[in-house]
């Protein structure tokens, strides 16, 4: 199983890395023809603006839609997470609309409010996480489909997850936390395999609709 | 909960968030909107390119506060300004106006001959220039979190830039071969710290982002550093001062990004009109050379 991450711009490498502490192989993906055969695909941070026209100039934006829209599972973390969401508040244009929430860009301020804390993610299990948040974005508004998987203790919600899409404010690749990049690649592996659990008998030589 | 600001990681982690993008010198508000459309991933704001700095001669310095504010305004992406080095009363103030990283900058004139800024006491995070392994890990351990090799500002010539990079690398590479008992004398010989030597030999990698910066005026000289290992570039006069800045910007960020692909990089530089004219390492006298700045 391979999982794309996104490289036009950012901390790629740090995913990348992360991946491998899990034994799972990443690909940088920078062109559409990058993201043949991934299982999963990583929005890592950086400038969103800068990844935006990027994605853009590149022709990303349907391929990687498509993607989403076929059950690959998708996580974006800082940038990635705006690039996510369906709504921008400051106005800026959304790139991959696929999370119903509505995210503020350098919500804390400039870098001199950047900050690391521990953050209850119960989803994960009762260790927290070590959160990085770096000029991070938060989530103003979610939509009902949306599962909160954390928030800050003043109750600004900074990770979320609706269907196949993860996002969070932060940045667990920076801590070496890696139960995110676990999930990513569990989903992953969901999708490319579902299994005979849910009721469903399909002959096992006709596994059609099902990417390998 | 409790919650840390300007940690090691925090300061750390912005530059990693730069990392192969396009950090751009700009000289007004106008320019910094030209620069963030490009898809810079950061500004630095300053009162003349170097190129300009180099033509006017006299004391360079810290740009005006109000002309840094200015362009905080305009754009949503990092902004970052230049202290002398060793100044750390220009630092003090960039970190009063909430500037998002400082560049101790050799290209300003050199406020002190023998120390740098103590980049440790401020929350601000630090960017420093270097020609060599020792410069950078010596300027590491001030504090800085995040190098650039100098490169020769304001002359448009790669040359320099090149050197300094393929010196980090190769020396980290050689690091990389040492027993671990030839390591006490290679921190002495770089003049830098034992564990922060040792570190580097490990991972084989500086402990923070290693951009270049200094004499990229153009998509394949981005590309040529990428290639060689740079994580990212600072382009000062190379954008402002061409023929078309916001197509010569746009058309490096792209190269840096496909660095690797030479068709991509072929269909970017396609019809950019004239790069910076440049000056040749021969015409320009050891006295005019900024790289020297720094200890």
């Amino acid at each position: 199983m391979r999982i794309g991450v996104l490289a036009v711009q950012g901390a790629f490498a740090e995913h990348i890395a992360t991946l491998a502490t899990i034994g799972v192989e990443g690909v940088e993906v920078r062109l559409p023809s990058d993201l043949e055969d991934v299982s999963g695909l990583i929005l890592p941070g950086g400038e969103s603006t800068a990844q935006r026209r990027l994605i853009d100039r590149w022709g990303l934006r349907e391929p990687i839609l498509e993607l989403a829209r076929a059950g690959v599972p998708l996580f974006g973390t800082c940038a990635g997470m705006i690039l996510l969401a369906g709504g921008i508040t400051d106005g800026d244009p959304t790139v991959l609309p696929l999370l119903d929430i509505d995210v503020r860009r350098n919500a804390f301020g400039r870098q001199l409010d950047s900050f690391e804390t521990e953050l209850a993610v119960p989803m994960l299990g009762d260790r927290p996480v070590h959160a990085v948040f770096i000029r991070a974005p938060i989530v103003e508004r979610v939509g009902p489909g949306v599962d909160v998987l954390a928030r800050l203790d003043d109750g600004r919600i900074v990770a979320v997850r609706e269907r196949n899409v993860v996002a969070t404010a932060f940045h667990p690749e920076l801590a070496g936390e890696t139960r995110f990049h676990r999930l990513i690649a569990t989903m992953a592996a969901e999708h490319d395999d579902p299994g005979e659990g849910s009721g469903r008998r399909p002959h096992p030589t006709r596994r059609t609709g099902m990417a390998r | 909960m409790t919650v840390e600001t300007s940690t090691w990681a925090t300061k750390k982690g912005l530059a990693q968030m730069l990392k192969g993008g396009v950090i751009m010198d700009v000289v007004t508000a106008e320019h910094a909107k030209i620069a963030e459309d490009a898809g810079a991933v950061a500004v630095m704001a300053l009162e003349r390119v170097p190129a300009d700095i180099r033509a006017a001669g006299g004391v360079a310095r810290m740009s005006d506060p109000a002309m840094i504010q200015s362009i905080m305004d305009a754009v949503t992406i990092p902004v970052m300004a230049k202290a002398r080095i060793g100044h750390f009363v220009e630092a003090q103030i960039l970190e009063a106006l909430g500037v998002d990283y400082i560049d101790e900058s050799e290209v300003l004139t050199p406020a002190d001959e023998r120390n740098h800024i103590d980049k440790h006491a401020f929350k601000v995070p630090f960017v420093c220039g270097c020609r060599d392994l020792g410069e950078a890990l010596r300027r590491i351990s001030e504090g800085a979190a995040m190098i650039r090799t100098k490169g020769e500002a304001g002359t448009g010539n790669v040359v320099e830039a090149v050197h300094q990079l393929r010196d980090v690398l190769a020396e980290i590479r050689r690091l990389q071969g040492m027993r671990e008992d030839e390591l006490f004398v290679a921190a002495k010989e770089l003049q830098a710290p034992y564990d922060l030597v040792r570190d580097v030999a490990v991972s084989g990698r500086l402990p923070v982002v290693n951009f270049v910066a200094g004499g990229i005026s153009t998509p394949a000289d981005a590309a040529l550093v990428m290639q060689l290992g740079a994580e990212g570039v600072f382009v000062g006069s190379g954008i402002f001062k061409s023929e078309d800045p916001a197509r010569m910007a746009n058309a490096i960020v792209q190269a840096t990004t496909h660095f690797d692909d030479p068709k991509i990089l072929a269909d970017v530089s396609r019809g950019l009109g004239a790069p910076m004219r440049g000056i040749a390492m021969e015409q320009l006298p050891e006295s005019d050379r900024l790289a020297i700045r720094g200890w």
